[in-house]
């Protein structure tokens, strides 16, 4: 019913050829938990696709799924054309680093399992981290570098593959918001100069209508997209657009879906007993 | 300097407290062993000279000192034996343990398959078993070195199968996103995440292997065929010779103490950079 309200005006995404479409995607765990129920999803070009909701409803299950981390019970995942998973970069929701190994070591990484040298590698290593404003920090380890250096570390490590598709899932979780603001204004200029497509789980309202040009919001037990919300405003959003009008009223009728997401499960969850 | 005096100056009472307790720590850490040693040998003189007790029952410690001068030839030939023995030992726990640990971390199932053979080599007294590797080896060197080694290799292989196992589960994913082969995994991740189990596990592999040397020396030295620090000990014992008695044995223990420490050594070298167990000191 919202996803109708709200899914007419797309703007970015309205034009963008589809990435990647879920269609009636369904995991059941082994345990019998039902982690997601009958997704439908389309992900476009370009997209900043957040996908909103309290935990329990799915939203990092759906991510690995796309990642291949894990397959689907029911349903399919159509990619498009020769794009596939190996297309993806996936950041977690802890920055995941090898402790022994030098910031350059855990950016090279991924291309170093594709038999890429050192030598090789080096140029893609220095223009991804300079990117993430780490020049000079190559040879620091992680323990020396503040949780949003390694934030930044986990970053490179996902993009130094040009990456078609970048899975986040819950990155800034954990960081403080003085530092999360940074990482979110960052995450956006990169974004914006490389044109790649974000799915990026969050469960924090306002950071995924700062972000995003579509939020997805999610409903728990079952999981499933409870509704859509195209965020219009224009990009490139900086502080200003933070404190504001326009984004606290976004913020409202995101906080709102979500309330309603987090009401359709406590209805049903009653309706259970 | 005067910085330093500065800020202890603006303390209060309570940190001023516990930069003193923290700066006589340190001190203490080394002071006092060495303080209460020095006094176990002065008072351990003391019981000799005070009950007039002969030398072949408890030599002073001066007697001990001169008969290690005096039989050095003798002890520190010995010595290199018994070191030969355990150094060997200890590198083919290293080879053994590691190789065991990793086939088990391929697959679980033959981890659960035979990593109860290994614990039954360990619970197994190792003089219990000597008497089998007698018979069935005949070359006195692999005779030892099949002792010692099977009282060292098992700390190193359940300390590196646990540490091949206790990886991150997102990094396990990322290797697996990234389409790392089995190998790869091994390389890169599993074998530097287990680094600081193994060396905790070779730390103790260490003194056992020397353990294990003179355990297997003494079975088989009582047989005649030793020519290690044990069979020393026990042709002392035999001749009521307790200087040299005494003199070997602060020998194995010394080289115990400094396997201990050059070990300890390369596990910090080791792991200094990256790992908790070696940046404690900072704070």
């Amino acid at each position: 019913m919202i996803q109708e309200k709200v899914a007419e005006t797309p703007a970015v995404s309205g034009e963008a050829p589809m990435l990647l479409a879920l269609r009636n995607v369904g995991k059941v765990f082994s345990n019998g938990v039902t982690a997601l129920s009958k997704v439908d999803l389309a992900i476009r070009e370009g997209d900043f696709l957040s996908l909103l909701g309290p935990s329990g409803c799915g939203k990092s299950t759906a991510l690995r799924l796309i990642a291949g981390l894990s397959t689907p019970t029911s349903g399919q995942l159509d990619w498009r054309g020769s794009i596939d998973r190996s297309n993806t970069g996936f950041v977690f929701q802890e920055p995941t680093l090898l402790p022994w190994a030098s910031v350059f070591d855990n950016v090279w990484l991924p291309l170093r399992l594709k038999g890429v040298s050192r030598a090789k590698a080096e140029p893609a290593v220095r223009e991804v981290l300079s990117r993430v404003h780490l020049t000079g920090f190559e040879n620091a380890v992680p323990r020396e570098l503040s949780g949003g250096m390694k934030m930044r570390v986990s970053i490179a490590r996902a993009m130094v593959t040009k990456p078609r598709i970048l899975l986040m899932d819950e990155p800034f979780a954990a960081l403080d918001e003085i530092t999360r603001f940074k990482l979110n204004n960052d995450l956006l200029e990169l974004w914006q100069d490389e044109r790649f497509t974000v799915v990026f789980v969050t469960h924090s309202v306002f950071e995924s209508v700062f972000l995003s040009s579509r939020v997805v919001v999610m409903a728990a037990r079952p999981g499933r997209v409870h509704g859509e919300l195209s965020i219009d405003a224009p990009y490139p959003r900086d502080e200003a657009f933070r404190t504001s009008s326009d984004y606290a009223a976004l913020c409202r009728q995101a906080s709102d879906t979500l309330v309603d997401a987090i009401n359709s499960t406590a209805g049903s969850h009653h309706d259970g007993h | 300097m005067t910085a330093i005096d500065d800020t202890t100056l603006k303390l209060d009472p309570e940190e001023a407290r516990r930069a003193r307790q923290e700066r006589l720590e340190r001190i203490g850490k080394w002071v006092l062993p060495l303080a209460i040693m020095v006094l176990a040998i002065v008072l351990w003189d003391r019981i000799c000279v005070w009950n007039e007790i002969p030398q072949y029952i408890l030599p002073r410690p001066g007697v001990v000192l001169q008969t290690l001068h005096n039989d050095a030839g003798v002890l520190f030939s010995s010595l290199l034996v018994t070191l030969r023995i355990t150094f060997l030992s200890l590198l083919l726990a290293v080879i053994g343990g590691v190789g065991l640990a990793v086939l088990f971390a391929q697959s679980k199932w033959v981890e659960m398959s035979f990593f109860p053979f290994a614990i039954v080599l360990q619970v197994t007294p190792i003089v219990a078993i000597f008497p089998l590797i007698n018979i069935y080896v005949n070359n006195q060197t692999v005779k030892l070195l099949l002792c010692a080694w099977i009282v060292a290799f098992f700390p190193i292989l359940s300390n590196t199968t646990l540490g091949l196992n206790s990886v991150d589960r997102n990094l396990r994913d990322l290797f697996k996103l990234n389409g790392a082969t089995r190998w790869q995994q091994l390389r890169y991740l599993r074998l530097p995440a287990a680094m600081p189990y193994f060396l905790g596990g070779l730390k103790i592999a260490g003194g056992l292997s020397l353990i294990g040397a003179v355990v297997a020396e003494f079975v088989a030295g009582a047989q005649g065929q030793s020519s290690g620090l044990a069979s020393r000990i026990i042709e002392a014992g035999y001749r009521l010779n307790a200087p040299r008695l005494f003199a070997a044995l602060i020998l194995i223990s010394l080289t115990g103490i400094l396997i201990f420490l050059v070990l300890s050594l390369v596990s910090h070298l080791i792991l200094r950079r990256w790992h908790e167990s070696a940046l404690k000191q900072e704070r």
